[in-house]
Formats: structure tokens, sequence, C-alpha cells
């Protein structure tokens, strides 16, 4: 006859472990983590150009790239003047901690100040790998719609802070700005939120600010 | 589609917890997936036919309990699932809302067999 054993265990419990150990890691070498997430052509990399243009002169900054193929925003992220790691995940639709684990191999961490961590555009997955960042961080884009929070509730739920990007396309898109805030502070209350425009700049000093808050 | 390396995940959990038990055979396992969590039964279960070959956990059950996303009220106490289009609270409209449960995604029990026992085969 079977007999029953009783556990009560998270399955992601080795990722887990595996971020934790990512994050004493980072400690060690006193390097910030961020890791930046959300959908395909939300502005990821656009967020990271700007980022590291405008922090480059007083810190070091690394960012990891994870995407299924290519090298593209790795490249984007090193001409803005960052050190810069391409992974490629082979298919898979997020980065996990051993991803992020070989990443860091190939950084020299005593030179960074600011790593930023770009997973790959998918508002499902990442939110099930912690990375061991100290800052999980997602951007929304005024074009995705207003209803991302309800569609997308794990996500939402888990982040830090929250860039919504685009906002100068609020007077072209039919976007329920009251609609959107409601469903992500029922997910996350309090959620810090940075309403920021890549394109025009617009907003982006809030969040440069509290980056170097975080770094100081 | 990462099923396969929650999969694996589990997998994992499952082999350790029945060496740890001394277990021949896990006959049955059983899963709590929240709402939240986002894996689809299916997909998991599709993917541990084809992983769990040649260790212990060979074959066995998946059971999935879902748990719904319930989410409650601070204004009035009521806790309702959402309807997928709002959270806001259905009865007195409030959108001062806590989410209660639906994130969770463990293993929760296990059915094993111990070490065979001798035993008479009739012939």
């Amino acid at each position: 006859m079977p007999e029953r054993i009783a556990v009560v265990e998270k399955i992601m419990g080795a990722n887990e472990r595996l971020a934790a150990q990512n994050r004493r890691q980072l400690d060690e070498a006193g390097v910030i983590a961020i890791n930046l997430m959300a959908s395909p052509g939300a502005g990821k990399t656009s967020l990271i150009e700007h980022t590291v243009k405008a922090l480059r002169g007083a810190y070091d900054i690394a960012v990891i790239d994870g995407d299924v193929a290519s090298g593209i925003d790795a490249a984007r992220a090193a001409e803005a003047g960052a050190r810069a790691v391409q992974i490629n995940t082979g298919g898979e639709c997020h980065l996990d901690a051993v991803m992020v684990q070989e990443g860091l191999e190939q950084i020299d961490l005593e030179r960074v100040d600011l790593l930023i961590i770009e997973n790959v555009g998918n508002l499902i997955c990442p939110a099930a790998f912690p990375l061991g960042a100290h800052k999980n961080i997602l951007i929304a884009s005024i074009p995705e719609g207003a209803d991302k929070p309800y569609k997308y509730p794990g996500m939402y739920k888990g982040v830090d802070a929250l860039v919504i990007n685009k906002v100068d396309l609020m007077p072209y898109v039919d976007f329920d700005m009251a609609y959107f805030q409601r469903g992500v502070e029922a997910l996350n209350p309090g959620l810090l939120t940075f309403p920021v425009s890549c394109k025009t700049g617009e907003g982006l000093l809030a969040w440069q600010t509290w980056l170097e808050t975080l770094l100081s | 589609m990462h099923e396969l390396p929650v999969t694996q995940a589990l997998l994992d959990l499952v082999v350790e917890r029945a060496a740890a038990a001394q277990a021949a055979r896990v006959t049955d396992i059983y899963i709590e997936i929240g709402q939240l969590a986002s894996y689809v039964d299916e997909s998991v279960q599709f993917y541990w036919d084809i992983i769990s070959g040649g260790t212990a956990a060979e074959g066995a059950n998946l059971h999935f309990q879902r748990i719904p996303l319930s989410i409650q009220c601070t204004a009035c106490g009521r806790s309702f699932q959402p309807d997928g289009r709002t959270f806001d609270c259905p009865d007195c409209g409030s959108e001062r809302v806590r989410v209660r449960s639906g994130e969770e995604f463990q293993l929760v029990g296990l059915d094993v067999e111990r070490a065979a026992q001798p035993r008479t085969v009739e012939v």
C-alpha cells in the first residue's frame, strides 16, 4: 500500500536558493542589481540606454541582457557605455538564477556599481524566477493598454517599482490611467511608480534620482 | 512555455523527498497551483511524462489543486474572486482591496511505496 508523505515545499525553491546565492555574491562585491521585466517592445532597452548615459559618468554600470536569440540589446547597452553581457536563453522565455550566475561569471563585479539585468520580453514567466536582484522592476507602456494588471496579475504583484513608459503617447491612445492604477493598487499597494517617456525624456530624472539613492 | 524548467524543479524535489523517505517508488504527487502562478496543468503533465522516465517517480500521477485568485475588500471585508475585468469589490464598489490567495505553487504531498516486500507469487 502506498503511504502518504506530507510535504509543503515551494516547487521553485531551487531557483530561489540560487537567487539568494547571486544576491550574496552581489552584496559582497558591493553591486546593486535591478531586474527589468516587461512585454516585448515596452522599452526595456531604451530605458537602459537612457539610464546608462545618465549615470555612466558617476558609476560603473554592467548589463546582463537576456534574449531568446541575437545580441542586439547587449550591443545597444555597450554602445551607451555599459559593460554588456548577452545571454541567449535558447528558446527559454525568461532568465533564471542559473543563467544570471553564468552572466555574473563574465563580469568583474569589483569594478561595477550598478548591474542592470534585462529580462526576456514576457509578462508571465519572469515573475516566477527570482534572479537575486535587489529590485524587481516592471516596465509597462501606454500602447499595451490599461488592462494589463488584470491580465497579468502575477507580474504586477511581485515587483518593487513600476515604470510607465511612452506617456508621450497618452493623447493618441485610449489608455484609462485610473483603471490601470486601480488594478495596480489592488495587486501591489503603494507601488512606487515612474511615468516616463524614453522618447521625450519626461519623467526620467525621477527614475535616475531613485537609482542614485539605491546606489548611495 | 516555462513549464519545462518548472517540471524539472518539481521532479528534482520529488526525487529528493522520495530518497529521503527511502521510498522505492512514487505513485501520486499532490500540487497546489495558485491562479497567479500561471502554470498549465496539461503542460506540466506533458513534460512530466517525458522527464520522469527512469526515476523513482516514473509514471506517477500528478494531482493539481487549483487555488483561485481571492481578493478581500478592506472597506467591507468581503472576500471574492474577481471577474477578470476589475478588482473592485462587487458588494460595496470599493477599490481598496488586497490579494488573499492565488500565488501558491507548492508540493503538498506524495504517495510512496517503500522498498518492495518479498511476496508469494502464484503460478
